[in-house]
């Protein structure tokens, strides 16, 4: 079974519906024994930082999600929320990673959120198993993670190059949604659904 | 780099795909859910489905529709048409929808567009303006546009490009452009507007009305500045095919999804 956490974020439907394409069987919860005992780990979410962290704290979620050992995923918001430190805000996150979520800066001409299909640059991961650098996939955001030792997959906007997908351990994030990037997308999302962590 | 999106537009009404000429005489163009997987099969960037009858007939919009078609397709897409409030909008978003689109009812409640992208997030809304030529907004550069409502029936008397403007102050995340002028025209896009409220606003524009090759894509992308180019019939009726239309634009140094 596939936890799809629980926390009142945006538009958790398109990941229960890209799942379930993919034959996966999801449940979406909030209650810490069916998190910690499922087989994988999905955190949606599209919303703000500093509510959803409210949110979390709410449903004790923070230590509970901190504990998972099977392969977890954040996506969009839910990978911010993984790291250190959110400038929008002004939270402090879960920590399981060590980066501070920054704003893109306001320059003449470029626009925010940063919208629409943009192109990565892969490293070796299990992760990316057959996805190769120039795939396209897709972005709604105005906040990043900026490139660390944990970045696998790397994308530039309008000269900013950011973290499209970190991964550490059993734990993995994308910035883009898997679940509606198409059919490299669902090739990310079947190579979670298969990797193993040590 | 950023993709310039291609965006086919699916008209509903009832469940079936329709289109229009010139916002009038409509003709059936299939069934919704199957266009929309045909479509995305066939290279869109994301899909916008308006039901253009809902604010004229004040229906419902189609929160069980958004959930076959959200269990279908994997890109993105926006669901317009008769959203009054929050909690309609809500309806939509949580059958799968990724963003609403509002039109009329943002020129008579501009606070729904703030109250929406609070609660939703700006990437979620999608403010639609239809505008028609009307030189008592005439500019330096000899072109007015004002802002009709309810499908193109009602005048407001409002100026296109400073509505373009306030709906961003609003909260709007992208604004979706039509040109009544160029709809259904197939003679291209309305350039000249669409660069004036692109390079004017730090959000997303998408072009609407008057596709009819994929030259007029090009001219969108290049002289309108467009982040993306909406069409309907063209793609309905098979006239371009959204592969070879990319790998044109592609050809001619425009960033697209192959």
């Amino acid at each position: 079974m596939i936890a799809v956490v629980d926390y009142n974020a945006g538009n958790v439907r398109s990941v229960l519906c890209a799942l379930e394409r993919l034959g996966a069987k999801a449940e979406l919860t909030c209650e810490r024994d069916r998190i910690l005992s499922a087989d994988r780990v999905i955190f949606p979410g599209v919303g703000q930082a500093k509510s959803a962290m409210v949110e979390l704290e709410k449903r004790n979620l923070m230590s509970t999600l901190k504990e998972v050992k099977r392969p977890f995923l954040g996506i969009c918001l839910g990978m911010q929320l993984m790291n250190a430190f959110s400038e929008e805000g002004n939270v402090d996150l879960l920590s399981l990673f060590d980066n501070r979520v920054s704003l893109f800066p306001q320059t003449e001409g470029v626009k925010i959120p940063h919208v629409g299909w943009n192109s990565i640059d892969v490293e070796s991961s299990p992760l990316f198993e057959g996805v190769g650098s120039g795939s396209y996939v897709y972005y709604v955001h105005s906040y990043y993670v900026p490139l660390s030792p944990n970045t696998i997959a790397r994308t530039n906007y309008d000269g900013i190059s950011f973290t499209a997908s970190m991964g550490k351990d059993n734990f993995y994030g994308c910035q883009f949604h898997p679940e509606k990037s198409g059919e490299v997308g669902e090739k990310i999302l079947k190579n979670f659904l298969t990797l193993e962590v040590e | 780099m950023l993709a310039k999106r291609i965006i086919p537009c699916l008209d509903i009404k009832d469940g079936r795909t329709v289109k229009g000429i010139n916002f009038l005489s409509l003709r059936d163009a299939g069934d919704a859910v199957e266009n929309a997987a045909r479509y995305s099969q066939a290279g869109a960037d994301e899909l916008v489905f308006l039901d253009i009858t809902a604010t004229v007939e004040k229906r419902d919009t189609l929160a069980p529709l958004v959930r076959r078609i959200a269990d279908r397709i994997n890109i993105p897409f926006t669901v317009g048409g008769g959203i009054k409030s929050v909690e309609d909008a809500y309806k939509i978003l949580d059958a799968g929808a990724d963003k609403i689109s509002i039109n009329s009812r943002a020129v008579r409640e501009p606070e729904l567009v703030t109250a929406l992208s609070y609660r939703f997030g700006s990437q979620c809304v999608v403010c639609a303006i239809d505008v028609r030529r009307n030189p008592i907004f005439d500019s330096e550069d000899g072109e007015g546009w004002e802002v009709y409502l309810d499908g193109g029936r009602t005048p407001t008397g409002i100026d296109g490009i400073k509505w373009a403007k306030r709906v961003e102050e609003l909260g709007a995340g992208e604004i979706l452009l039509t040109s009544m002028n160029h709809d259904g025209t197939k003679e291209g896009f309305a350039n000249n507007l669409t660069r004036r409220v692109s390079t004017s606003l730090s959000i997303p524009v998408i072009a609407s009305g008057g596709a009819g090759s994929i030259e007029h894509f090009e001219e969108v992308f290049t002289s309108g500045c467009a982040d993306a180019g909406l069409a309907a019939s063209i793609f309905h009726y098979h006239e371009v095919d959204i592969m070879d239309l990319k790998r044109y634009l592609a050809s001619k140094g425009i960033s697209v999804r192959l």
